[in-house]
């Protein structure tokens, strides 16, 4: 069987929802959630930032000022859900589109657009997030995360290793073997697929013949489908899985089952490949409105709040505008800084090689 | 302040966009990312937002223009005091300012211009910079002592002079944009020899240049001489053919026909396996030893045999006056090395098979050997264009003026083709009919081609039609 995006309303039953795209809270029988009104309202303001510091380096993009943007655009409940479900001790490993995980971990908005504005190559310490730097090459991160879980797991510690990766993605050999590596080894990672429907162009039946989560079983560990567009679903779901890892009940694969709103990267112009009534349907299940139709409709939040977190959203893409233009251009020689952590004579001499060859320009001292 | 908005690249390594359409006028108010402009890419038609607030002076560039990355595309009034917005710079002198120009516009980034200092380049791989030098290097004592290679001894004299001409002047003979093709270490060889990429072909895949390529570059006495030259071409660009002889009149009988004769084609796809099998059996026959039997010996007999049931056909249009011809000078189009002619055989009604496959041998053999008369080529009543040997299926054949009808014979191909409910191979040809219609209607002219059809299926319509 195969799945068409294009009929993306009726997602299959097997899919855990716990907030529909109405607003409803409805229950499912393994996963279950419950959450203070503030927890709601913080799950609802997340939402809101992300998505606007995410329309805010479009439109530098647009303006020339960053090369190159992946827009997270629709996936804001995949991304908060589960990175909210973190604790500060596990880990994550991201692509180049978890902006919203960076959120949570702490990561500044303003670093991620560093790397696209080509200013430095990740501007964040990865230790002190528990954040990994972006990863650009395709599903690569996953046989990372794997083997930095092995590591935890050998260190005993209480923590656990999230990897994230798209639809696309799942066709490549590095994020098979890494399945296999979690799966022989038991090690206590959580594969969080954003099944967003197109891997740049291709559909996600030129992926897979079978639900994605379902490609878990074949390496002996269990998988599951989320309402990636369900921020309540997918912190449930992520929280689980992670305990399970923690506890040391091995992987799980999630699969949350989303859809990317926008282009690929802001290079790509999808009304090229993709029809207009797909996205209008997958419109009608927007992250952010469900919550703030739940919040309405069992009155947690109040005009004011909504109007509140729109004013702090709208300051936040002024201040994220404002910094990413002040960003110093790197100087010729910090590309040597970090090569390697300890001094290294190579290295250095290759550095100092080019200190001379700038040094020859008029002008230069 | 005035500020300017340049055209980004918006995609990755994109170097132009076409402006296809303004959201804004002069004297708007904008807001920052407020969509102002649509544009195409090569890779996909995007809403530009704006940068700045403000009023919007002036619109540099217009709809359907296409401009380079880094252009100014718009210019905005923006902070303090810039409540008046402008009303002028309107159409008519909206022409994309150079860069040079619209720098000195604004004042704060035009300190100092002649300073050989880097511009900010706006963010992106491959934006053209037009104006783009090379940094001057020191003095000969430092730079030869801090950078090794060839190219340091010969820089500090030669660049701050020759460096900016290949720089602003892109390599005559390709597009704009479109980089030479090399790989690195033939890039090196090239620099190492002295030989100037631009200026050489390339021989490898598409047209890359190899390393045989550079050093046969070096090898001619001018290559390591400054400057790009401008790719030899052998012969001149484009060639001038005297319109004259056969081409003159084909030429002029073809605007004569098109011109004067309403045409109609028609197409008919003919099973012919019953006409080749024909073609064979009559060269097994001893009257036809000393002629050639080909197909088109058939198809000339079925289109005479037509004009007997449909003299209409074979008729020319006098203005007042209709003329019809009870006889057929049959005329056959032939490719010869001076082009195209239709000679014609002469009263071909009278003909037997043997005498008009004589007929056709000798016209044909007659038009390769460049003998026909003019003689040969008048009085024709209607006419075959056999297309068929050039491997197509068939064209819309113009009449051969003073005709009301040319049948376009096309290729024989084997087809499936269903015959008592089956499908099985079978040899096929098309027929298109051009007939004049002030003459022929589409009944008679459909009647003529499928006459000439059926008798192409089974020749033995020929005899009962004879």
């Amino acid at each position: 069987m195969t799945f068409d995006a294009s009929q993306g309303a009726e997602a299959p039953p097997e899919l855990v929802q716990l907030l529909t795209p109405e607003g409803e809270r409805v229950e499912h029988p393994h996963y279950d959630i419950d959450l203070t009104p503030e927890e709601v309202r913080d799950l609802y303001r997340d939402l809101v930032l992300v998505r606007r510091v995410d329309k805010e380096a479009v439109a530098l993009q647009r303006q020339g000022e960053l090369g190159i943007w992946a827009s997270l655009l629709g996936q804001e409940a995949a991304q908060i859900g589960s990175g909210r479900a973190l604790t500060d001790a596990d880990m994550a490993f991201p692509t180049y589109r978890e902006h919203g995980v960076a959120w949570c971990r702490g990561v500044d908005p303003v670093n991620l657009l560093g790397l696209f504005r080509g200013v430095n190559h990740g501007g964040w310490d990865p230790a002190e997030h528990n954040f990994h730097l972006y990863t650009i090459v395709i599903g690569s991160q996953t046989l990372h995360a794997v083997g930095y879980a092995m590591g935890v797991q050998r260190d005993g510690a209480d923590a656990a290793t999230i990897v994230y990766f798209g639809d696309g993605a799942t066709s490549q050999g590095d994020v098979n073997e890494a399945f296999i590596w979690a799966s022989v080894f038991n090690a206590p990672v959580v594969f969080f697929c954003q099944n967003n429907q197109w891997a740049i162009s291709e559909p996600l039946e030129k992926q897979s013949r079978i639900p994605l989560y379902r490609r878990a079983s074949g390496f002996g560990f269990p998988g599951v489908r989320v309402d990636g567009n369900d921020v309540f679903a997918c912190l449930a779901v992520t929280r689980q899985a992670l305990k399970n890892a923690r506890e040391g009940q091995g992987p799980t694969l999630i699969e949350a089952y989303t859809y990317r709103m926008g282009a690929h990267t802001t290079s790509d112009d999808p009304t090229r490949y993709r029809v207009a009534s797909e996205l209008e349907a997958w419109k009608l299940k927007d992250p952010i409105e469900r919550v703030k139709a739940y919040l309405f409709r069992n009155q947690l939040a109040d005009q004011d709040f909504f109007d509140a977190v729109d004013a702090e959203a709208a300051d936040l893409g002024r201040d994220v505008r404002k910094r990413c233009l002040e960003m110093p251009d790197p100087e010729p020689l910090d590309m040597f800084d970090h090569v390697y952590v300890e001094p290294h004579v190579l290295v250095a001499e290759e550095r100092d090689e080019y200190a001379a060859y700038l040094a020859g320009f008029e002008g230069a001292e | 302040m005035l500020r300017e908005f340049k055209l980004p690249d918006v995609g990755e390594g994109l170097t132009e966009a076409e402006i296809i359409k303004w959201h804004v006028v002069a004297g708007d108010k904008v807001e920052v990312n407020q969509t102002i402009v649509e544009i195409e890419t090569a890779k996909a038609v995007v809403e530009l937002p704006c940068p700045f607030e403000g009023y919007v002076s002036a619109l540099r560039v217009t709809e359907g223009q296409t401009v380079d990355v880094g252009t100014p595309i718009i210019a905005v009034e923006t902070g303090e005091g810039a409540a008046a917005p402008r009303e002028t710079a309107l159409a008519d002198d909206m022409v994309p300012a150079p860069p040079v120009e619209a720098q000195a516009t604004e004042p704060a980034e035009a300190a100092g211009p002649a300073k050989p200092e880097r511009q900010p380049v706006l963010v992106g791989y491959g934006v053209k910079l037009g104006a783009a030098t090379r940094r001057p290097r020191k003095a000969a004592s430092t730079a030869g002592a801090s950078t090794p290679g060839p190219a340091a001894s010969a820089a500090p004299a030669a660049v701050p002079a020759a460096a900016p001409a290949p720089a602003s002047v892109p390599p005559a003979g390709r597009a704009g944009g479109v980089a030479v093709l090399a790989k690195p270490p033939v890039r090196k060889l090239a620099r190492d020899l002295g030989v100037e990429l631009a200026g050489v072909t390339g021989s490898g895949p598409n047209g890359s240049i190899t390393r045989e390529d550079v050093h046969a570059a070096a090898a001619r006495p001018d290559a390591s001489a400054a400057g790009p030259a401008p790719r030899a071409f052998t012969g001149e660009r484009e060639e001038r053919i005297p319109v004259k002889g056969v081409r003159k009149a084909t030429a002029a009988a073809m605007v004569g026909s098109a011109f004067t004769a309403p045409h109609v084609t028609e197409w008919l796809q003919v099973d012919v396996t019953g006409t080749m099998d024909a073609v064979r059996r009559l060269r097994e026959l001893p009257d036809f030893a000393e002629v050639k039997v080909s197909p088109l010996l058939l198809v000339a007999k079925a289109v005479i045999t037509a004009v007997r049931r449909h003299p209409m056909v074979n008729s020319t249009w006098a203005d007042d006056e209709i003329v019809v011809k009870r006889y057929v000078n049959l005329g056959i189009a032939a490719a010869t090395p001076r082009g195209l002619i239709v000679p014609n055989i002469k009263e071909a009604q009278e003909l037997s098979l043997p005498e008009l496959a004589g007929a056709l041998g000798e016209l044909t053999e007659k038009a390769r050997s460049g003998r026909t008369q003019p003689a040969d080529m008048a009085g024709g009543t209607i006419t075959i264009t056999n297309v068929g040997v050039f491997g197509v299926d068939a064209g819309t054949p113009i009449l051969n003026p003073g005709e009301a009808a040319i049948l376009a014979f096309g290729q024989i191909r084997d087809l499936p083709w269903v015959v008592d409910g089956q499908i099985v191979p079978r040899k096929v040809t098309t027929l298109a009919l051009s007939f004049d219609h002030r003459i022929v209607d589409g009944e008679l002219g459909s009647r003529m081609l499928r006459d000439v059809g059926a008798m192409l299926e089974d020749p033995l319509r020929m005899l009962a039609w004879s």
